[in-house]
């Protein structure tokens, strides 16, 4: 690991202001960025902790869904959602293990928006909005292809607010080693409709399945995606899966997690 | 009653203690004043030309001390391998050289290429980047069967080709065995891959140099099985230091798994740098290091083929492997698929004749050598899943077929056709006691309700046997080991009764503390808190080859009971003078000794103190004293075996295989502490389990690792593993050692890979897939669904 400077500032406001310095990187769990660091793959000049601001903390029920704080551990999600999210409480108790989910956040995961992560389908399928310093994206607009998303420099999820949809449920197929999501569905059942996110499968990152929401929409069962096919072009071909594999568990998983909706 | 010491009994491992409360000293807690930090430049492509190292912008960066390359050992020796193989022509094998450093050419990924000593292990990363080697990249050579083809690119140049040696075992049977295939009723056939694997122990490997410049005294502490072994290659063959100027200390261990078994390049390196710079040198492994530099383990391509008669006797086997070695020598390598592999070829069964031949291949892959078991994991594997494609293809029950061809309790000893003579056995008994314990019997209900919740369930049984403490020595040099494969004890009884064991055998997570003084408490009849076991410091252990190949207990522990006869049989001269009795009257029990039909007795600590304070003592005839070594080299191997069953529910929408039930019937001879036993299998099981299903080292086309962390090595957890049902009551007493023990080891990862793969094949064929003849491990959820949608 290389040197760097490191600030704890305790405001959003001196947050943004930390992170215009020359090679300020935002730092909040650090479950993906300082392993990154220490095998010298990245070596910002300056952390800028964002654990320290106790307004970026916290669950809690609003006017517009869930309100969850960028810097809330997945801990706390799976313990404090519970009661008004149970779908998305057991997503987040279900990544990684508890090292991770004791030190890992929500903003720090969907700002990084790794392919095989749990929450980008959580936030993508519930039709999340992602709250920052300066502006409020749509998750239909924030998630922009593997490790790619509507950040700008220096921009810092403050919050994401999730609706609670009637039922939902995420069934995940773990990748052996990493336990990330080998392929994921995150089902949504809505007054107006469904919508269901993939993680995990696709090259470009979580994406939805609106051949599966136009039939879940209509009947609100496994059987409805039964005819529907999933092809592999663009699928995620690896050591741990074919490209054809992932697209056969995107159909399995969407039927599991609807299976499991609640 | 349960005994609660001595042999026999469960004691709670004393080690524990200190592992357990974090008071365990490892290599990296030793930390030496004025220690400067090594780190490895290591090549980033799997094989290339180096064409230029300039060390300069490194030299000068901050806190370097010096920036060694290939040059700075040109004089020294390379990393010498401890076995030669001679092929089926009678020609020695080929051997490389095993440069310190890379020299000349790089040949894989991890090829260490140059060492930077600074003054914090950061400052000599700093290093490394400012660094550059220039290398010019050369296809890299990583298919085995494309490699000894003529006109592939060499791993060595100078070399004839890729091929390290062609063994045939025996060489002799070859047209017999070709010829009982041609008269055969029937015959099976098999090609399967025996998945490379990474040992991962817990503990990475460290090593620290230190020089004291006024004696020439080095010092090398490192992560070693056998501290006494790296002595000998490391001064004799690449240093040129005399063991009397060389200690080798290897403190508390955390895990080896065979992978601390060699001499590495980065043990001299750090011993060398430490008498140039006169300072300490310490090197720390990082895991992601780890994974490109620890040897590597498994790696076989095999057809394996059975010839049966007409009433499904074997008649004959024949294998054909090609086993990786990559791209050099590691310490014990040539061996592994040669003597620990075809020497177990013929299993539990009585079949003729056999023959094995194995091509031994260099790659621009991490070196390949033992990994627990060994080669005969690789033997089982292909013997017992092949076994299991021969049972369906006839339609036989597969523990049906296994019996008719067991070798029989009134067989032993029992001389196969592939050299070695096992002793004792029963393998009936073992395969009555997994049927048992695994209630067999219920299986049928059980699968019918996992198929009521959409599952397809599989029970899978193999039988194994092993070969465990290699031995005699003088057999082994005749089959090329350049080691003698004895084990050595030095019990030194102090003045006040307690006991320090100095044991050539190393613990690295064997529990050895425990149970080596279980056993010498129960000879003299004292308690074992009396007694300490004292390993890995060459400077006050009797030379020992240390502790692979589930050899400790049987020839470390043999060691140990021959030099405690000895002090015994001191102890009572001793106690015959002051009872004044006839030698030959003295009995010792518990601790005591008595003058036999008599009241007369002395107890242990009369008799110490009077060895050490001779005043009332037979100084004409004895000498003060009682301290004995002894050297215990055995004049056979041992040879544990087992049944094992695994019941696996796979689910057939997205191919994952759960295991439901494993049980292990072992006979292990006899039982020193069962605890200890039931662990080691445990940990054998796991290690077994996560072959078939999880693991596998894989290299991309341009030699790059693909699963270089346990992002992508899948590592089997606890939740990957079911509660097992491990038995070792079934009990051949091994006849040649004192303890009729045979090692417990390793057994649990031979016999399981294919008990995993044959369970997943068995539900296959249940559920009507019955085009499925193999699966490849490790059988993840992606091959089990793609085989059942081929």
């Amino acid at each position: 690991m290389h040197n760097f400077d490191f600030v704890k500032p305790s405001s959003v406001a001196d947050a943004v202001a930390a992170m215009s310095g020359e090679g300020a990187q935002a730092l909040s769990g650090g479950q993906t960025l300082i392993p990154t660091m220490k095998q010298r793959l990245a070596a910002p000049a300056v952390l800028v902790s964002l654990t320290g601001i106790s307004e970026m903390k916290g669950v809690c029920m609003g006017d517009g869904g869930l309100s969850i704080g960028g810097a809330t551990t997945h801990a706390t999600v799976a313990a404090e959602a519970a009661k008004y999210y149970p779908a998305l409480a057991a997503l987040a108790g279900q990544i990684g293990d508890p090292a991770v989910r004791n030190r890992g956040t929500i903003g720090g995961s969907l700002a990084n928006n790794d392919p095989s992560a749990c929450y980008p389908a959580a936030a993508l399928g519930s039709g999340a909005t992602i709250v920052t310093n300066m502006r409020r994206i749509a998750a239909d607009d924030y998630f922009q292809g593997m490790f790619t998303t509507a950040l700008e420099e220096g921009e810092i999820i403050t919050e994401v607010v999730f609706p609670i949809p009637e039922k939902a449920a995420y069934a995940k197929f773990v990748q052996p080693a990493s336990r990330f999501a080998l392929t994921a569905a995150f089902v949504a059942k809505f007054k107006d409709g469904v919508r269901v996110a993939i993680t995990g499968a696709s090259n470009d990152g979580v994406f939805r399945w609106p051949e599966a929401e136009a039939a879940l929409s209509g009947n609100f069962s496994g059987a409805a995606i039964e005819g529907l096919t999933v092809a592999s072009d663009g699928m995620i071909a690896d050591l741990h899966g074919t490209a054809a594999y992932r697209a056969h568990l995107v159909k399995v998983m969407t039927k599991r997690a609807v299976a499991a909706a609640h | 009653m349960p005994k609660d010491g001595g042999i026999g009994a469960s004691t709670k491992r004393r080690e524990d203690v200190r592992f357990l409360t974090g008071k365990g000293r490892y290599t990296d807690d030793i930390n030496i004043r004025g220690q400067l930090y090594a780190h490895f430049v290591r090549s980033d492509v799997a094989h290339g030309r180096i064409k230029g190292i300039d060390t300069k912008a490194a030299e000068a960066s901050p806190g370097v001390v010096k920036v060694f390359t290939a040059t700075d050992f040109s004089a020294l020796g390379g990393i010498p391998c401890g076995w030669q193989v001679t092929d089926r022509f009678g020609k020695v094998m080929q051997e490389p050289k095993h440069p310190v450093l890379a020299d000349g050419k790089v040949r894989h990924v991890g090829d260490p290429v140059a060492l930077i000593v600074a003054e914090t292990l950061e400052q000599a990363r700093d290093a490394a980047e400012a660094m550059s080697v220039d290398i010019e990249e050369l296809p890299a050579v990583l298919d085995m069967k494309d490699a000894v083809k003529d006109g592939a690119t060499k791993v060595h140049d100078d070399l004839t080709s890729n091929l390290c040696y062609d063994w045939g075992f025996v060489e002799e049977n070859k047209g017999a065995v070709n010829e009982a295939f041609a008269k055969a009723a029937h015959t099976v056939s098999l090609e399967l891959v025996n998945n490379r694997l990474v040992a991962n122990p817990m503990e990475p490997r460290v090593a620290v140099g230190d020089y004291e410049d006024h004696s020439g005294m080095h010092t090398l502490y490192t992560t070693s099985q056998n501290p006494h072994v790296i002595r000998l290659l490391m001064g004799a063959f690449v240093l040129a230091i005399p063991e009397s100027k060389l200690r080798v200390v290897a403190p508390d261990v955390g895990g080896g798994f065979g992978s601390k078994i060699y001499h590495y390049a980065e043990e001299a390196a750090v011993t060398m740098a430490a008498k140039v710079l006169k300072q300490p040198v310490k090197w720390t492994a990082s895991r992601s290091e780890a994974f490109i530099s620890d040897a590597q383990g498994r790696d076989h391509v095999t057809k394996i083929e059975l010839a049966l008669d007409k009433d499904h006797n074997f008649m004959a086997i024949r294998t054909d492997t090609y086993a990786n070695m990559g791209a050099y020598l590691s310490t014990f390598a040539p061996s592994i698929p040669t003597w620990l592999h075809g020497t177990l070829m013929a299993g539990n069964y009585k079949t003729p004749l056999i023959y094995v031949n194995v091509k031994a291949v260099f790659t621009n892959t991490v070196p390949v050598d033992a990994y627990r078991g060994a080669g005969r994991p690789e033997a089982t594997y292909q013997l017992e899943r092949l076994i299991d494609k021969a049972a369906r293809e006839l339609g036989r029950d597969p523990v049906d077929l296994r019996r008719q061809n067991f070798i029989k309790p009134d067989q032993f000893p029992y001389q196969t056709p592939v050299a070695v003579v096992y002793d004792t056995g029963n393998y009936d008994a073992t395969m009555d006691k997994l049927l048992e314990i695994s209630d067999h019997a219920g299986f049928a209900k059980r699968a019918d309700a996992s198929k009521a919740k959409g599952k397809l369930r599989g029970f899978g049984i193999a039988h194994y046997i092993e070969a465990c403490g290699i031995a005699p020595s003088n057999l082994v040099g005749q089959l090329g080991a350049r080691a003698g494969l004895y084990e050595s004890a030095s019990v030194r009884v102090n003045a006040t009764g307690s006991i320090s064991v100095f044991t050539g055998s190393h613990s690295h997570g064997q529990g050895h503390e425990t149970s080596f003084a279980q056993v010498v408490s129960e000879m003299i009849g004292i308690d074992a808190s009396q007694i300490e076991i004292i390993h890995g410091d060459t400077s006050n252990s009797p030379m020992g080859m240390g502790t692979y190949g589930s050899r400790s207990l049987a020839v470390g522990g043999s060691a140990i009971v021959k030099a405690t006869n000895k002090i015994i049989n001191k102890a009572k001269k001793i106690a015959a003078h002051l009872l004044e009795a006839a030698e030959g009257d003295i009995e010792l029990k518990d601790g005591k000794f008595s003058v036999a039909g008599t009241d007369k007795s002395v107890d242990w600590v009369g008799v110490t103190l009077a060895a050490y304070v001779p005043h009332n003592y037979p100084l004409a005839e004895l000498e003060p004293g009682l301290e004995e070594t002894a050297f215990y080299d055995p004049s056979n191997f041992t040879y544990p075996a087992g049944a094992y069953g695994c019941e696996v529910e796979v689910d057939p929408e997205t191919g994952k295989v759960d295991i439901v039930a494993f049980s292990a019937a072992d006979d292990f001879g006899n039982i020193v502490n069962p605890m200890i036993v039931s662990g080691q299998v445990h940990g054998g099981l796991a290690q077994g389990i996560g072959q078939a299903l999880m693991e596998n080292c894989a290299y991309d086309e341009n030699g790059q690792l693909l699963s270089g962390s346990f992002m992508d090595y899948a590592m089997p957890r606890a939740d990957d593993v079911p509660f097992y049902h491990v038995d070792h009551s079934c009990i051949t007493p091994c006849t040649h050692n004192p303890l009729g023990v045979k090692g417990c080891g390793e057994a649990g990862a031979i016999g399981s890979p294919p008990a995993v793969v044959n369970a997943v094949i068995d539900a296959l064929h249940r559920a009507g897939h019955t085009n499925i003849t193999h699966i490849d491990m490790p059988l993840t959820p992606a091959r089990v669904w793609a085989a059942m949608n081929a």
